[in-house]
């Protein structure tokens, strides 16, 4: 008897059919993976089982009874914990009041009950291995740390059913493993569990059952012992994967960007990078790899003139920019793909033709003077749009109106439509779907090619290794080392987990067989 | 926060694609203040009618006489409309009238006389126009700038001091520098919290209104001490004759240039924003202040200087008043001049055609209100209400959607929360 | 993450930035007000509000010389000392330059006089009532996420109808009630909105200011002008001695000899406090505030949280309008609330969101307000327009956040969408 079993789930969204007649179930005690691209429709399906949408179609059964599910409340009555991808969790409150929102303990029935709870926390570490402080804030944790609270939310409620939503995305390699442990700590107390992730090794490996889904719809399933890595993919992009990046060997040449001794506060005025050393030559990629929230934010900032720097040097081809404004920095030459697409890198109101134009309105042939010149802007856009393949119905939408993988296929198109020498991509695939990686990855390898200096930084391990020439990890506002090409996930993942590198066992630099992968 | 204030963007209109939900949605776009402002009106004659003494009267004995009752509400209602519009668009058979005895006899003074209200309407829509183009600059940088009242009162009280105190200029100087006078007094009144907003962060709608209040103190000062004129009354001197702003007919139509300066701001604000890099650069900042810093937008220099075009098109507004029409300030000048602003950028949409439209119903409303007091008893306070109720439903379409059953064109949002 | 790191180099800078400012302030207490006075000049502070009470301290007698000379030492010291060493707090910075500045000012303005210091303070307290009523508004919406600027025009609202009910029913508790169901009654409004239609919540506000103004201006002039007696002349809630704590010498008259409204926002402040950080509903109101999704997915009404904080901070500032007319004098006239809800924003702010800071902070907005007044029946010889100025210009100040800087809820001010 299935603890869990979704029939027909539809749902729609203006414009976009997200679910579409998806049914599976979920047997106690197992781990059923759910993959799929970014795009295909996972959460939308989890937001639906924990009610936080309601399905258009479909029905729910919960120990083979019908349930209608109407807010978490119920879900969480219900016995569902969801850990979401995006951690829900209060930055300027502390663990235990994250834990007990919404189903506090109260003394005398008024007042919170902030010491039960916390004791109530410590049992439920000690008994699956959570380690956590139940009195820090968690602004104050690192982002591993915070999912475990995430997951002793879900435990405090006492659910049977979790739900984890990509949940490996933040986590360095071996914080994967210890999560792993905590999964099969959790299925040995009973508990079921649907593993949400685009990750073919992870599923692999932890799952018992897996259930694809492409574009809404369910298009397979598999058991991990049946299938092989190339099998998956196919299946979940629906035409066959090239998982090997093809690139020629990198012939850099002189320096483009020198790092030196850098110090930069965050915006709150904390230490972010604390002396870094970095340089990046032309015709190279070098890798920034690192758990989020290490200082890799601020960098770009730094290197980009968004952040004021409190010491050291950052040169241009030699030139000092430092103090430099970011149009001058702009001007010099320098591209810049925001970490945040919708936040930095886009007027969402804005017309795609003046976004294709966001960094050089004001230079001929786009303005004589104070005056915009309209023609050469939409000509611009056309053409942009034409070259880079961004699907619009027109230059004169707004990009808001554009899918994610298009948006940044704008950003692409304007920043390396310019005159470049260095290129600084920050987490440029983030969100994108497998078509949209290949395409960005491409455009990158071709302006390496093209001699411009890139710089990747980006929390998805596999998407450094696939298009670096160096990898530089950094930890804690510092690059603690640089390894090159083909330095294995191991040697990487205890880097950016702090430890050392003199430190570092030559088993984990042992390279891995097999090519390396591609990223989804 | 307000950046989500501002919501059209002109350039889509350039679309060439021929598409019939887009004609609708245009549609759409304009029938919606006009609901709005009708929504607004009905609810004004409710207010109207329902505190109307004769009408309650009737309304009691509604069970006995429903006919009564009705017609009771409506006679109230309609005086006092027919007040409003009588007094500011005027009698159309006397305008007829008017023009005929002008062809036939040459004589103008039955057609002035019959013009009037209208004139007095685009007097009052003058000052309007110039106002609301400054909170719709605001807007367009994303600022609130809820201090237009101060503003407006600076520069009416800088345009009168370069008008009463220069003697024996031409007018051809004296004029322009009296404007700028206004408009340089404006520009840092508004300067003030937009260096404040850039520089610290600080809330520029808290901070207009505190510089209205010392807007307010100060010039109480000024009246009653350097500025004010020989006599009894806190007011200033009149200005000289060659810095009033020249009026196209005789007394008592007051129609002046500042109308048709207006309507050239307006213009020029409209290619300012939509076609010149500093208004890519204020729309940038507004729309999202984020991308304008990666974009190597200077933020501190727009904010400012988007602060400093409204309060100098606020000053403006006090000028034009000045210089235009009174020729001298006292205390409680301003009037609810800032306030009125506000609505109409937003039933304009922050788009200078739509404040100048807007300003002109506001010129016909303000206009005819006066007249509506005096002839229905209604404080011109309804006015206000009327004004409330009008931002309300032209900043939650859903209202006047709900109120008339309209369906917007779906569709609008392609793609969210996937994946 | 990392750990909070003194920055040297800027501490530097804003180090010998505050000690400059203590020494200069210091320099001008010493040319402005010592050197103005003569040797034998004496200030006289009374400390007592009545004759009859029956515990008299005896008022305070000031040299006033001496005093300023003193006054200005300590300015110029404490800065010495912050140039050199450096003060951990920039409060304490803050609170001596404020301290010795306006005691300097006052010893200066009332010499050869005497001057009623509890009366002052007094004064304070109940011009600070208003303020603190919207600033505690401001706290309990904004803590859950619904920005409310529109306080003024529910002021006046309230204002205007708490009039009319005492006038009318002759009871001026009932009016209370009404004045506090009108501010209520109008944040649902706002509420409504913003959480409903999702209308921008500055819009929203001004709206709802623009609505006050209009509406109440209408209504006085339809109608209360015309029937002052009948409907604009209610009498003011009475002033109520606490037993035993108002005789204690200058707090009692200060705190224990007010009315109603003063106590009630006393307690308020209190209670907001309490139920804020200790109870489920203020945990549930900070996190909306802060992170709606979050507490959305475990199972909170986000929704619910915002309506019933608004229509409560509503109820603060109908209660705060009621102040305006049956707490002090007893009618209401067009437009005067004169600026005060957004004062109780700045208050608010100033306040860092915590219902005893906004309360704090509403104190010296009230010492400026009364200051204020004082200093025009002193007759300085400054303007009283511009002495009317003093509270607008502090609360500029205040935004500025030159001195302490706080963060707003972060979820403050945006429409949750599921």
């Amino acid at each position: 008897m299935p603890v869990l079993e979704l029939r027909g789930i539809t749902k729609s969204f203006p414009g976009v059919k997200a679910n579409q007649d998806i049914s599976l179930t979920l047997e106690k005690g197992e781990i059923h993976a759910l993959l799929g691209e970014n795009g295909a429709g996972k959460t939308t399906l989890m937001n639906i089982l924990y009610g936080l949408y309601r399905p258009d179609e479909g029905e729910i059964l919960i120990n083979d009874q019908k349930v209608d599910i109407e807010g978490p409340n119920d879900a969480i009555a219900r016995g569902i914990g969801m850990v979401h991808q995006h951690f829900m969790l209060v930055p300027v409150m502390t663990v235990t009041e994250n834990v007990m929102l919404g189903n506090e303990t109260t003394k005398s029935g008024v007042f919170l009950d902030r010491e039960k709870v916390s004791q109530r926390i410590r049992e439920i570490s000690n008994q699956y291995g959570l380690e956590v402080d139940p009195e820090a804030y968690i602004k104050d944790l690192p982002v591993g740390i915070q999912q475990r609270v995430e997951i002793i939310k879900v435990l405090y409620r006492q659910a049977d059913i979790l739900i984890l939503d990509e949940p490996t995305a933040v986590l360095t390699p071996q914080e994967v493993d210890g999560l792993f442990k905590i999964i099969h700590s959790l299925i040995d107390a009973g508990k079921s569990l649907i593993f949400i992730t685009h990750k073919l090794k992870e599923v692999l490996h932890i799952a018992d059952r897996i259930t694809v889904l492409r574009l809404g719809k369910v298009v397979g399933s598999a058991i991990p012992g049946e299938v092989d890595e190339q099998k998956l993919a196919e299946m979940m992009v629906g035409r066959e994967v090239n998982l090997v990046v093809n690139k020629k060997i990198a012939e850099p040449g002189a320096a483009v960007l020198e790092v030196k001794d850098l110090y930069v506060p965050d915006e709150r005025g904390n230490p972010s990078v604390n002396g870094l050393n970095l340089d990046v030559r032309a015709g190279e990629v070098v890798g920034v790899a690192g758990v989020q929230g290490n200082g890799q934010t601020e960098l770009v900032y730094a290197l980009t003139g968004l952040l004021p720097i409190k010491s050291g040097s950052i040169h241009l081809s030699g030139r000092d920019i430092h103090k430099c404004t970011p149009r001058q920095i702009i001007e010099q030459g320098v591209a810049h793909v925001p970490e945040d697409r919708q936040k930095h890198g886009l007027v969402l109101s804005f017309p795609l033709l003046d976004n294709m134009v966001l960094c050089t309105y004001y230079k001929p042939p786009f303005a004589k003077g104070v005056n915009m010149q309209e023609k050469p802007i939409a000509e611009n856009g056309t053409g942009l749009v034409k070259q880079f393949d961004v699907r619009t119905p027109s230059i004169f939408v707004a990009a808001s109106t554009l899918s994610g993988g298009n948006q940044q296929k704008v950003i692409v198109a304007r920043e390396f439509s310019r005159p470049i020498k260095l290129l600084i991509a920050s987490q440029p695939t983030r969100g994108l779907d497998v078509g949209s990686i290949e395409y960005i990855h491409g455009r990158i390898i071709e302006k390496r090619d093209e001699g411009t200096a890139v710089l990747v930084v980006s929390s998805e391990l596999d998407e450094i290794i696939a298009l670096s020439d160096r990898i530089a990890v950094m930890y804690r506002g510092r690059i603690v080392d640089i390894l090159p090409a083909g330095a294995t996930k191991e040697h990487l993942g205890l880097l950016m987990a702090g430890v050392k590198p003199e430190d570092i066992p030559d088993s984990a630099k042992q390279k891995s067989a097999g090519p390396v992968e591609k990223v989804f | 926060m307000t950046d989500k204030t501002v919501k059209t963007t002109p350039s889509e209109k350039k679309d060439n694609k021929f598409d019939l939900r887009q004609i609708f949605e245009g549609s759409y776009n304009t029938l919606l203040p006009l609901l709005a402002i009708f929504t607004g009106l009905v609810i004004g004659a409710i207010v109207i009618a329902g505190t109307d003494a004769t009408v309650i009267e009737a309304w009691k004995n509604f069970f006995q006489a429903p006919g009564a009752a009705f017609a009771a509400a409506w006679t109230s209602i309609a005086t006092a409309y027919g007040a409003l519009f009588g007094g500011s668009l005027g009698n159309p058979k006397e305008i007829l009238a008017g023009i005929q005895a002008y062809f036939s006899t040459g004589d103008s003074a039955a057609l002035l006389k019959s013009i009037y209200p209208i004139s007095e309407s685009l007097v009052t829509a003058t000052p309007y126009i110039f106002a609301g183009l400054a909170v719709a600059v605001g807007f367009r940088c994303g600022l609130f700038n809820i201090g237009a009242e101060g503003q407006f009162f600076m520069g009416a009280l800088g345009s009168v001091f370069v008008g009463y105190s220069l003697k024996g200029l031409p007018a051809i100087i004296h004029l322009p520098l009296a404007l700028l006078g206004g408009i340089a007094a404006g520009a840092l009144w508004g300067a003030i919290p937009g260096y404040l907003k850039a520089k610290f962060g600080a809330h520029e709608v808290v901070n207009t209104i505190m510089m209205n209040w010392i807007g307010f103190r100060l010039s109480d000062w000024l009246l009653n001490g350097p500025m004010k004129a020989p006599g009894y009354r806190p007011v200033t001197s009149a200005v000289s004759e060659a810095a009033e702003l020249p009026r196209f007919f005789p007394d008592p139509l007051r129609l002046n240039w500042g109308f048709i300066l207006a309507l050239l701001v307006a213009w020029l604000i409209y290619w300012l924003l939509f076609k010149t890099t500093i208004g890519f650069e204020i729309r940038t900042v507004g729309a999202n202040p984020d991308a304008a810093k990666y974009a190597g937008v200077n933020i501190v220099r727009n904010f400012v200087l988007a602060m400093v075009i409204s309060g100098g098109l606020a000053g403006l507004s006090g000028a034009s008043q000045v210089l235009g029409v009174d020729h001298w300030v006292g205390q409680g000048f301003s009037a609810g001049y800032g306030f009125d602003a506000i609505a109409i950028a937003l039933l304009g949409k922050s788009h200078p055609l739509g404040v100048v439209l807007a300003a002109l119903l506001f010129g016909v409303l303000r206009g005819g209100a006066t007249r509506m007091q005096s002839m229905a008893g209604i404080p011109v306070d309804i006015i206000s209400i009327i004004q409330g109720l009008v931002i309300i439903f032209v900043a939650a379409p859903g209202i006047i959607r709900w109120l008339y059953r309209i369906h917007p064109a779906k569709n609008k949002q392609a793609l969210q929360s996937r994946g | 993450m990392m750990k909070t790191k003194k920055n040297p180099e800027m501490d530097m800078r804003t180090r010998i930035i505050w000690g400059a400012v203590l020494i200069a302030v210091g320099l001008l207490v010493l040319f402005l007000f010592a050197f103005s006075t003569e040797a034998g000049q004496m200030t006289k502070f009374g400390l007592n509000l009545s004759k009859g009470d029956a515990f008299v301290v005896p008022d305070l007698l000031l040299p006033t010389q001496p005093t300023n000379y003193l006054l200005a030492l300590i300015l110029v010291g404490v800065g010495a000392f912050q140039m050199a060493r450096g003060v951990k707090s920039t409060g304490t910075l803050v609170a001596v330059l404020a301290f010795s500045f306006v005691m300097a000012f006052l010893v200066w303005a009332a010499r050869d006089k005497s001057f009623s210091l509890v009366g002052m303070l007094s004064s304070s307290v109940v011009r600070a009532t208003p303020i603190a009523l919207a600033a505690l508004c401001g706290v309990i919406s904004e803590r859950a996420g619904v920005t409310n600027i529109g306080i003024e025009g529910t002021m006046l609202f309230a204002a205007q109808v708490s009039v009319i009910v005492g006038t009318i029913s002759g009871n001026l508790w009932v009016a209370l009630l009404a004045a506090i169901l009108t501010g209520g009654l109008v944040a649902s409004l706002h509420a409504f909105l913003v959480i409903k239609f999702k209308v921008d919540q500055i819009i929203s506000g001004t709206a709802v200011n623009i609505l006050g103004a209009g509406v109440t201006s209408f209504v006085s002039s339809r109608f209360l002008e015309k029937n002052i007696d009948a409907l604009n002349n209610s009498g003011t809630l009475p002033s109520i001695s606490i037993p035993l704590l108002s005789k204690i010498p200058v707090i009692g008259p200060v705190l224990f000899e007010n009315t109603p409204i003063v106590y009630l926002t006393i307690i308020l402040v209190a209670v907001l406090h309490i139920v804020l950080f200790y109870t489920p509903w203020g945990l549930r109101t900070r996190a909306v505030g802060e992170h709606p999704k979050a507490a959305d997915t475990l199972g909170v009404n986000v929704y619910l949280m915002r309506y019933v904080n608004v229509i409560f901070g509503g109820m603060f500032a109908g209660l705060g309008g009621a102040y305006f007319t049956i707490g002090s004098v007893g009618r209401f006239d067009e437009v005067m609330t004169a600026g005060k809800g957004f004062i109780g924003l700045a208050a608010m702010i100033f306040g860092k969101w915590t219902p005893i800071g906004a309360y704090t902070s509403s104190l010296i907005f009230g010492f400026a307000d009364s200051l204020q007044v004082k200093l025009q029946i002193l007759k300085v010889g400054i303007p009283p327009e511009f002495l009317l100025m003093a509270p607008y210009i502090v609360t500029m100040i205040v935004l500025t956040g030159v001195v302490g800087k706080a963060v707003a809820p972060a979820a403050d001010g945006a429409p949750y969408e599921k």
